[in-house]
């Protein structure tokens, strides 16, 4: 017989023995007696697959059983002794905080001389927020008042993803660029508001598109993540690279008067995969650049990152994990509703099915980066721009559909005939199907919806004009107004 | 409750003085009667989490088998864990619960912060606040929770 030593906490279901004496010639056999003989030891031990639970250790004599030649089918002897024992282990709620190790300078005394009498913050707080090391993905709306609030708190290493350069309709609420940058790379502009607010803060600057194959490499040298961005390829790839890499990820986003925000991907919390598992369809989700948004609101939001952010570093107060926070500016009301860790969740459940990082154009079902634009989408025929001028240019027998809102009309348009898309059904007799119709919206998303809704309605020659009145603007008549 | 000796207190305090600003960690040496933790003997151990020792504890498998055979030989068992939060209050985090698998065993925080003296990083030294103890409850890993206990601190040497 042999000796399997019971850990305190299991020996209510061992009657009590500190020691429980079988039969076995292997360690998996000595561990079925166990539970036959006990069998209330089972759940406690193994999960309901049958695998032994995580945290609990089995150790022949003095060696751990997963690490010993044969493992569980090692061969045991009389003499020997099997020890059950549940891990311990515990910490801190934050990730990664960094060590204290550095002092401030009587400069930093001063500058943060507000933080130092916070009991919350003081001297050790900011020694943290020094030693501390955030990436922020973009350098737009909500990037602006995140990574200057930041900064003037005294993050000690701001990473910057961006690759945009400043255009005159950022400027009104991207705040961390003046008039004078327009045209310059948003990183750059970043960097010398950034270093203008406090000199002390290094700036690691990016200047590429977070991709599935970079961003692991440049999550590493971070604590924390702070998405900024607003499509959602990066936005399922920055919380998935957040989850494989253990680091939290706060998350915000804004569409005209509205944001939400939350903490995605803390330790025990939920990631954004357990809100929202799949993407909505391309289009239905317009951008800031399609729908518009109120200025100051990414200010507001970006703050809010700034604040979760900067709480996870002092590991003070209650972070946003398992809330996502719903902020309506034009009724001013903070909501707040509750999120819970999805155990199927394919990012973060018990079982994850994404293990690496994944083609996320692709799995937004939008055309890939590498890949030339699409010819079709949904059977819907995609015009580029330049095609567009070319036939209208040789006055071939187009009809231009219009489907924006009036107010964008009136800002610029390329003579189209206006039908608002929530109007196309009720006003779609005033089509003619015979004709070839191009439709065409800001930036192509609701025109792909309005030409897949004249294509179900008997229309057979309807094209799409892929990237909209924008890309127009751009690529073909730059005397069109961008807005 | 937790029943302890002021000079195991003690010494789990001064450990997470000395450790800071790392994490202590360490086992709770005693007896279990009608729902009272006694304590015996604080035992020190060592956090084998080097990667990320200010926020994360970890006590190596081997020296609990140790400490627990130890412990047999004299009709003790383990009875609980000590570990300290640098700059941080001495209430369980997520991930203490999470990482917490011996039911009916007392997890007892001390929160260490730091003493800067002239300004010099090489000054700071950890000074021991608060002490709480938390008794793991339930019946499963399920529905576990980790309880606020009281402490009743015992003058001179520990209780047996």
């Amino acid at each position: 017989m042999m000796q399997i030593h019971i850990p305190t906490p299991l020996r209510p279901y061992s009657g009590k023995q500190p020691v429980v004496d079988v039969a076995a010639h292997t360690v998996a056999e000595a561990l079925t007696a166990l539970i036959t003989q006990f069998p209330d030891l089972r759940k406690h031990l193994y999960t309901e697959q049958g695998k032994l639970r995580a945290f609990v250790n089995v150790y022949l004599n003095d060696e751990d059983v997963r690490y010993i030649d044969q493992k569980e089918n090692a061969p045991v002897k009389d003499s020997d002794s099997i020890s059950i024992i549940p891990s311990i282990a515990g910490g801190l709620p934050t990730t990664s905080a960094p060590s204290p190790a550095t002092a401030l300078t009587p400069e930093e005394m001063s500058r943060y001389s507000r933080h130092l009498i916070l009991p919350e913050v003081g001297e050790a707080g900011q020694l943290k927020l020094k030693a501390a090391r955030v990436l922020c993905i973009g350098a737009g709306g909500l990037g602006a008042p995140l990574t200057m609030y930041l900064a003037a708190a005294g993050v000690g290493t701001l990473g910057i993803v961006d690759f945009d350069v400043v255009e005159a309709s950022n400027l009104h609420r991207q705040v961390i660029h003046g008039t004078s940058d327009v045209g310059r790379p948003k990183l750059d502009s970043a960097e010398d508001s950034l270093k203008a607010i406090n000199p002390n803060v290094k700036i690691v600057k990016f200047e590429t598109r977070l991709t599935s194959e970079n961003a692991m490499q440049i999550f590493k040298d971070f604590d924390i993540i702070a998405d900024g961005t607003d499509n959602f390829p990066t936005r399922y790839l920055v919380n998935d690279a957040c989850v494989l890499s253990d680091k939290p990820n706060v998350y915000a986003s804004i569409f005209r008067f509205e944001g939400q925000a939350s903490v995605f991907g803390a330790a025990g919390g939920p990631c954004y995969r357990c809100l929202y598992p799949e993407p909505p369809p391309p289009g239905l989700v317009p951008s800031c650049a399609e729908g518009g948004v109120l200025g100051i609101l990414p200010g507001l939001l970006g703050i809010v990152q700034a604040t979760e952010v900067i709480k996870l570093i002092l590991g003070e107060g209650e972070p946003l994990v398992g809330r996502l926070l719903l902020v309506d500016t034009l009724a001013m009301r903070f909501r707040e509703l509750k999120l819970h860790k999805n155990p199927e969740c394919p990012s973060c459940g018990a079982q994850p099915t994404v293990t690496s990082l994944i083609d996320y154009e692709q799995f937004c079902g939008l055309p890939s980066k590498s890949t030339p634009p699409a010819e079709m989408l949904n059977g819907i025929p995609q015009m580029q721009v330049e095609d567009l001028k070319r036939r209208m240019d040789a006055a071939e027998d187009l009809f231009l559909l219009d489907v924006r809102e009036p107010y964008e009309f009136a800002i610029a348009q390329l003579g189209g005939h206006l039908i608002p898309l929530n109007d196309l059904p009720q006003r779609v007799r005033e089509l003619d199907a015979s004709r070839e119709i191009i439709v065409h919206c800001k930036m192509g998303g609701r025109s792909q919806i309005a030409a897949e809704f004249l294509a179900q309605n008997g229309f057979k020659r309807v094209h799409n004009l892929a990237g909209g009145i924008t890309a127009w603007s751009e690529k073909v008549d730059p005397n069109v107004p961008k807005y | 409750m937790l029943r302890i000796g002021q000079v195991q207190l003690e010494a789990i305090r001064q450990h997470g003085e000395a450790a800071y600003p790392e994490e202590c960690c360490g086992i709770l040496v005693g007896c279990t009667t009608e729902g009272l933790n006694n304590v015996v003997d604080a035992v020190a151990a060592e956090n084998t989490r080097s990667d990320s020792a200010h926020d994360r504890y970890q006590i190596a498998p081997q020296e609990l088998i140790h400490i627990q055979q130890q412990a047999r030989r004299r009709g003790l068992d383990i009875i609980g864990f000590y570990h300290s939060h640098p700059d941080h209050p001495a209430e369980w985090s997520k991930t203490d619960l999470e990482e917490a698998h011996w039911l009916g065993c007392s997890y007892v925080i001390t929160r260490v912060v730091g003493n800067v003296a002239d300004n010099r990083a090489d000054a700071v030294r950890g000074r021991a606040m608060e002490t709480n103890s938390f008794l793991l409850t339930g019946t499963s890993e399920e529905d576990k929770r980790l309880e606020p206990e009281p402490v009743e601190v015992a003058a001179g040497v520990g209780v047996g």
